[in-house]
């Protein structure tokens, strides 16, 4: 079992996971930013690997990528300090990118590296089930990785069944159909959709991602899920910091309370 | 050799694939289950070869071009696609999509464009079909295709800028598919090339076929035989090349040859040739060969043409180059300028910058005086008119 799936058993409500793009605002505030997150209270973060074209996301994550790799973030160095960090936490990590740079690293190279460092768990929105399933679904589960995947309020009944079969870890339920970007509300059609999928009895538990940006809109996705993720709301508070670990735990106060 | 055709995954060989986010997958699909079904219903078939005669005005003809084969000492004819209504062949395409989007519901169109010429091209059909359109567009192409985006705003679109990136091609279909993942139930997003999940490559390239239908028939009207010694076109994405192939693609008597964009010069650092320069990865959903750091970050490409100025190549292409079917010439700016003077002179068309690089690739195309070389004249040059004067 690994560090996702004990949390989930110890815990199953109000899970506060948080995106961090790698390399933003500085190159070396990863291990700041983790340790910080955990001080604060999230349960769960999700290590950003910044991509030049990540088609999936809105200006603020896109923006924070392109500053990340202007600050000379790669992935090789990102597994440094990735390795570093994880000596010193043991808050489950999350790696999310695109699939074109696990490619590049090496599919299985990549895999390996990610399960050596004490990474818990993978995001590739990217990567098809299909090619999952047929090619690197054995790899992953016999590392031990985690691997979610998305579902949208567009997700066909038996396509949500087959996400939760190759998911292991959490569902990653996309709020809406949109790219990613801080929003301010959750809709009755949101609301729809949040129990459509809670109707369903997963497996999986199920985070809800996409437009979580205030305590109010995090306290609503725990109220439908077992916890939400934020990404461009904190992308934001920690974007023109002088104080990047105060910064992060300010943030993560105000999400937790009122 | 195998035949060359796509498989159930999208797959030509190791190439295509629909790599996309999850939010795209409902709509990428849809279009997957239907698109052969629906565009060989009688009904969209008459009314596309209805709309490919009376409004873009096909067969487009197939000219021997006299003085160029004197000078060059061989026999070359010119598929005129710079004839279609709009002045490129990228109405083939947009004709079968706006078909295809009426069929599966869709009231709002979206697409990306370089040179103008799909942008202008996916204009035209939504004004036919009185549909709302909105068209991406790098800022750096919004400047050097002006006429291009004038002519898009007086049929009705609306043209938005994208500043992200190079501000080019590559942009313009990053921000189309972001709007795709917005707008998922009531938006058809119309490609403009042979690039993107399954099943665009492979719908393109069927709706741009019909450039080959025709060379094939025509030139047996000419010479008495169907298949030329070799065809040779443009590839930014490669739907003309695409379409000027399909017909001959498991016909290996005939040398299919594309021609891509070197820009300053292939290792200049300021260049688009991606067969050499590109390795394989994925770009804009689908598995092919592009250019790109070792990291897997999309490296920006340049060339002076717009409709060339992309870091990656169709999957079908990665697939026609990699295994030897078709061979790959760069060529420079400068080369492709010179080729475009000369083709203005010699016969009295000024061909697109894109198409300018195909006829540029003779100086370095092997050929016998006896062959007949058969070149798709993808477009016409009035929107280069500006660059033209610039570097007379
Ligand atoms: C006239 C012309 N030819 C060629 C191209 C390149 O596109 P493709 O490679 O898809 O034919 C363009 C693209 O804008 C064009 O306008």
């Amino acid at each position: 079992m690994n560090r996702i799936q004990r949390l989930f058993q110890g815990k199953n409500r109000n899970i506060l996971n948080i995106y961090f793009t790698a390399g933003y605002p500085n190159l070396q505030d990863t291990e700041t930013i983790i340790l910080n997150l955990e001080k604060a209270g999230a349960d769960l973060v999700e290590v950003g690997m910044p991509y030049s074209d990540p088609l999936a996301d809105g200006p603020t994550i896109q923006e924070s990528g392109t500053q990340a790799l202007q600050n000379g973030m790669t992935l090789p160095l990102l597994f440094e300090q990735l390795e570093v960090v994880r000596q010193k936490t043991n808050i489950p990590l999350v790696m999310m990118g695109y699939f074109n740079q696990v490619m590049q690293y090496g599919e299985q190279k990549f895999f390996e590296k990610a399960a050596a460092v004490g990474i818990d768990g993978l995001i590739l929105p990217d990567l098809p089930l299909y090619e999952y399933e047929s090619k690197y679904r054995k790899i992953v589960e016999e590392l031990g990785l985690s691997i979610s995947f998305l579902i949208s309020p567009q997700t066909e009944a038996a396509r949500v069944k087959k996400v939760d079969e190759l998911s292991n870890g959490f569902i990653y339920m996309v709020s809406s159909s949109s790219i990613t970007g801080a929003k301010s509300e959750i809709s009755s059609t949101q609301i729809d959709y949040f129990e459509r999928i809670n109707a369903m009895q997963l497996k999986n538990p199920r985070l809800i991602g996409f437009g979580i940006s205030s305590h109010a809109t995090y306290r609503q996705a725990c109220q439908y899920a077992n916890g939400a993720i934020i990404g461009s709301a904190f992308i934001k508070a920690v974007g023109g910091s002088t104080d990047v670990a105060a910064s992060t735990r300010d943030f993560v106060k105000g999400i937790l309370t009122a | 050799m195998a035949p060359i055709t796509v498989n159930e995954q999208g797959y030509y060989g190791e190439f295509g694939g629909a790599f996309i986010p999850e939010m795209l997958h409902p709509n990428v699909e849809e279009l997957r289950q239907k698109y052969l079904d629906l565009s060989s219903q009688p009904d969209f078939q008459r009314e596309f070869q209805h709309l490919l005669r009376d409004y873009v005005g096909r067969p487009t003809p197939l000219y021997l071009a006299k003085r160029l084969s004197e000078y060059y000492g061989t026999t070359i004819y010119l598929k005129r696609e710079d004839l279609c209504h709009t002045g490129a062949h990228k109405i083939n395409n947009t004709i079968g999509q706006i078909l295809l989007a009426k069929r599966l519901g869709k009231t709002r169109i979206i697409a990306e464009t370089g040179a103008g010429q799909h942008g202008v091209a996916t204009a035209t059909v939504c004004a036919l079909m009185g549909i709302q359109c909105i068209v991406y567009m790098g800022e750096v192409d919004i400047k050097r295709q002006a006429p291009n985006v004038a002519r898009m705003r007086m049929l009705g679109a609306e043209v938005r800028p994208a500043t992200s990136g190079s501000k080019t091609l590559k942009d313009a279909t990053n921000e189309a598919i972001r709007d795709w993942i917005n707008n998922p139930v009531d938006t058809h997003y119309i490609i403009g090339s042979v690039v993107g999940p399954h099943p665009y490559p492979d719908m393109v390239a069927r709706f741009q076929s019909v450039i080959s239908e025709e060379i094939m028939w025509q030139l047996e009207e000419h010479t008495g035989k169907k298949y030329p010694d070799a065809v040779i076109a443009c590839v930014g994405g490669g739907s003309n090349a695409a379409g000027a192939f399909y017909h001959y693609l498991n016909e290996e008597k005939v040398r299919l040859i594309a021609v891509e964009a070197a820009g300053e010069g292939i290792h200049s650092g300021k260049s688009a040739a991606t067969s050499v320069l590109g390795t394989k990865g994925v770009i804009h959903g689908s598995r092919t060969l592009l250019m790109q750091t070792e990291d897997g970050q999309i490296v920006e490409p340049h060339s002076i043409s717009a409709g060339l100025d992309y870091p990656g190549i169709g999957p079908m292409h990665a697939h026609l180059i990699s295994t030897g079917r078709a061979e790959a010439i760069s060529i420079t700016d400068e080369e492709a300028l010179e080729a475009a003077v000369l083709v203005s002179r010699r016969e009295g068309i000024i061909p697109a910058l894109e198409t300018a690089h195909a006829f540029a690739a003779l100086k370095y195309m092997q050929y016998k005086p006896s062959d007949i070389l058969v070149f798709c004249l993808s477009g016409r040059g009035d929107k280069d008119l500006d660059t033209y004067m610039k570097h007379l």
